[in-house]
């Protein structure tokens, strides 16, 4: 930081470390109920006869842990960490920060209830009920009050590239929420969406993509901008090219939407425009990329021995990656043989055990010694979670490819006749077998790098080891 | 070290410089791909049209429904059939917008572990959906769905659907009063009708199950756009 550093002990780190300790957790539960819905796609019974465990119920209960609970908690612990000392000032207020933890914890434990006792409104990533609907909006709110409040108080003039990143989050996730969340209430756990059939199926793709656009990418992008160049020590690459791919990414990103809709009877305009629009988005996506990675030129030779730089390489690399098949994915021709296949499962995954849990794993491991002013329990296990999770990335995602092309061909395979050559779906199924199960490695390898964070976390914090002051370098690897 | 290339004073430093500007340039530039797409899905020329011929659900076929929602059917089966040769083959005639009409909340799904259901209505008997229920094994060797037994004890509720066709009545479905006040008795003859039709087949069950709520509704699924298909909608 160029000028002066100011006195640390004026921000709310408090807070920060109460989002971490919520990150840890959430991260191990969200990847549990993954690993126990992959076990039962290979084995069947393993729902153990009950109503409330089986893939249907668990599966949104899945992805909204690992999308809202760890996800969101990892960003709202980036964000508290690094607004204060981008804007050399304490949070505008603790009561809110501490209002909006405790608000978005209880959200979460109210999903975990609800969710497997069926109670849900069945949109893919907004399957709440309308009252924990409205608990989001409300914390949400606070939230941001705080959020444009800090930014209202800060030290500093100019807003750094992360606080725009971050903005866009904070603004962005409530208007898709609340356009998306539009019901009538039934009874007090159920409802109706306002939207009927494909209108409702565009609002719902306009939301859940932009969930994946400004949920699990543009806040991890401003965590990107705060913390790469912190830990490589390394200024951002390219001012210039911040500024064009900020605003080509959150001007893009919106119109993608649609691409989940092809070949559906959507109108044929919106469809366009969605694949249209998702294959432009591969510029600005691809420029956070080359800004990230070119901000370690002159830092490469610390990612040889420093697991935490490991961690972020491989998660923005990833990052490019998915958001190259992203736009791939979205061409007509290729969307016909993708869509419906677990090709999708395994682009979803590629971004998010690849990019977003990778870039947290390397965060959490640098705040770590720093918030709690000890060193790691255990210095030695990072290098070991990250190749555990790499590994079980390429696993989990080379199967998934396989299964996909697997399925996505065998459905549409003719003979010579001209008819089905598979006609019987679950023959399909069956080819799937071998896939799933190597899937289920790859997920349990990537929930034990997870496991494995959790008990350092624990020892760290509950250690005797002596705290440190002021942090040697050493420790941070 | 965190200092970007500074000392060019550029347009962009001025709205860094103003944090509320900056809130304002950044929803401008969220809202119009949204608005763009989205504010003509409802008027008549750009958005989908409704189909001739597709009528609103039963109270009963929405009692199964809730319970299509409930156990998150839709993780694993889609129902939208693809205008594609191999698609056409298996399921049978492609879906049309207009079919959703009344459709709240859609349930297109996005995955098919399963096969696709926007066609099974009428597909197989309703004995093949009860033992299809009970151990999907029983009627697909090798399927690797769960077992649904609670459905076959389970009991639904009607005061809960009167509800229910209310807050659809409100987003615009056109449920009559009548439909509405004589929904239970209603419900209990649709219920009483499947009921009947498992009889015959040697099964024996209540009208009150929640397997015959889910039976009505799956046998309904893309009937009645077959039926307006096969009389030549578009």
């Amino acid at each position: 930081m160029v000028g002066v550093r100011p006195d640390e002990s004026t921000y709310d780190d408090a807070v920060v470390k109460m989002f971490l300790g919520a990150t840890v957790l959430w991260a191990i539960v969200g990847m549990l109920v993954g690993v126990v819905i992959a076990l039962q796609l290979a084995w069947w019974p393993a729902n153990l006869g009950l109503q409330y465990t089986t893939f249907g119920r668990l599966r949104p209960l899945h992805t909204n842990a690992v999308i809202f609970a760890f996800g969101g908690n990892i960003c709202f612990t980036g964000i508290y960490y690094s607004m204060q000392r981008l804007l050399k000032t304490r949070m505008w207020s603790d009561v809110l920060s501490r209002f909006h933890f405790w608000g978005w914890q209880l959200i979460i434990v109210a999903a975990a209830i609800t969710l497997p006792l069926g109670l849900t409104q069945s949109k893919e990533y907004a399957e709440l009920i309308w009252p924990i609907d409205l608990a989001i909006a409300v914390v949400w709110v606070a939230f941001a009050v705080n959020f444009f409040g800090t930014i209202a108080v800060r030290r500093v003039q100019h807003l750094y590239v992360a606080i725009w990143f971050y903005m866009s989050f904070v603004i962005t996730i409530p208007v898709l929420h609340i356009v998306n969340s539009m019901a009538v209430p039934a009874t007090l756990t159920r409802s109706y969406p306002v939207y009927a059939g494909l209108t409702d199926g565009l609002v719902q793709w306009w939301y859940g993509h932009n969930a994946v656009g400004f949920f699990l990418t543009t806040p991890f992008l401003g965590l990107m901008y705060y913390f790469l160049p912190r830990i490589a020590e390394r200024p951002v690459y390219s001012y210039r090219l911040s500024i064009i791919h900020f605003w080509a990414l959150v001007f893009l990103y919106i119109w993608a939407g649609p691409h989940h809709l092809l070949y559906s009877a959507l109108p044929d305009w919106a469809q366009t425009l969605g694949m249209v629009f998702s294959i432009m988005l591969l510029a600005p996506s691809w420029g956070g990329m080359i800004n990230g990675l070119m901000t370690l030129r002159g830092a490469w030779d610390r990612v040889q021995t420093d697991p935490i730089l490991k961690f972020l390489v491989v998660a923005v690399s990833f990052y490019g990656m998915s958001t190259f098949e992203g736009p791939m994915m979205s061409l007509r021709a290729v969307n016909g043989l993708a869509h419906y296949t677990n090709w999708v499962i395994g682009h979803v995954h590629s971004g998010a055990l690849g990019w977003v849990g990778m870039i947290s794993f390397g965060i959490i491991y640098w705040l770590i010694p720093r918030l709690w002013k000890r060193p790691l329990a255990h210095p030695t296990w990072p290098a070991t979670h990250f190749w555990l999770a790499t590994i079980g990335i390429v696993l989990y995602t080379v199967s998934m490819w396989a299964a996909g092309l697997t399925e996505g061909l065998q459905w549409r395979a003719l003979d010579a006749a001209g008819q089905l050559k598979f006609p019987l779906f679950v023959d399909i199924v069956h080819q799937l077998r071998p896939f799933y199960w190597m899937r289920l490695v790859g997920g349990s390898m990537y929930l034990a790098g997870a496991v494995m964070l959790g008990w350092n976390f624990l020892s760290t914090i509950r250690g005797r080891s002596p705290r440190i002051e002021p942090m040697p370098a050493a420790a941070a690897s | 070290m965190l200092s970007i290339e500074q000392g060019k004073e550029s347009l962009h430093r001025l709205i860094e410089g103003r944090g509320w500007l900056f809130a304002v340039l950044t929803t401008v530039a969220i809202s119009i791909g949204g608005l763009v797409e989205i504010v003509p899905m409802f008027t008549a020329r750009l958005g989908p049209e409704p189909m001739p011929g597709i009528t609103p659900y039963t109270a009963l076929e929405i009692a199964g429904r809730d319970i299509y929602i409930r156990e998150g059917c839709y993780t694993c089966h889609s129902q939208m059939v693809r205008p594609m040769r191999a698609e056409m083959l298996r399921y049978g005639e492609w879906t049309r917008a207009g079919e959703y009409a009344y459709d709240h909340p859609f349930l297109l799904g996005s995955r098919r572990i399963g096969p696709d259901l926007q066609r099974v209505g009428g597909k197989y008997p309703d004995t093949w959906h009860y033992e299809h229920m009970r151990d999907p094994r029983s009627t697909s060797p090798g399927s690797i769905m769960p077992s649904y037994g609670w459905l076959l004890e389970q009991r639904y509720d009607t005061s809960d659907v009167v509800a229910s066709l209310k807050a659809l009545r409100k987003v615009g479905v056109p449920y009559t009063d009548e439909q509405i006040v004589g929904a239970p008795a209603s419900m209990r003859a649709e219920a009483g009708d499947i009921v009947g039709r498992l009889a015959t087949a040697g099964v024996s069950t209540d009208p009150d199950r929640e397997i015959i709520a889910l039976i009505a509704y799956l046998q309904r699924l893309g009937r009645d756009g077959k039926a307006a298909l096969s009389r030549g909608a578009p």
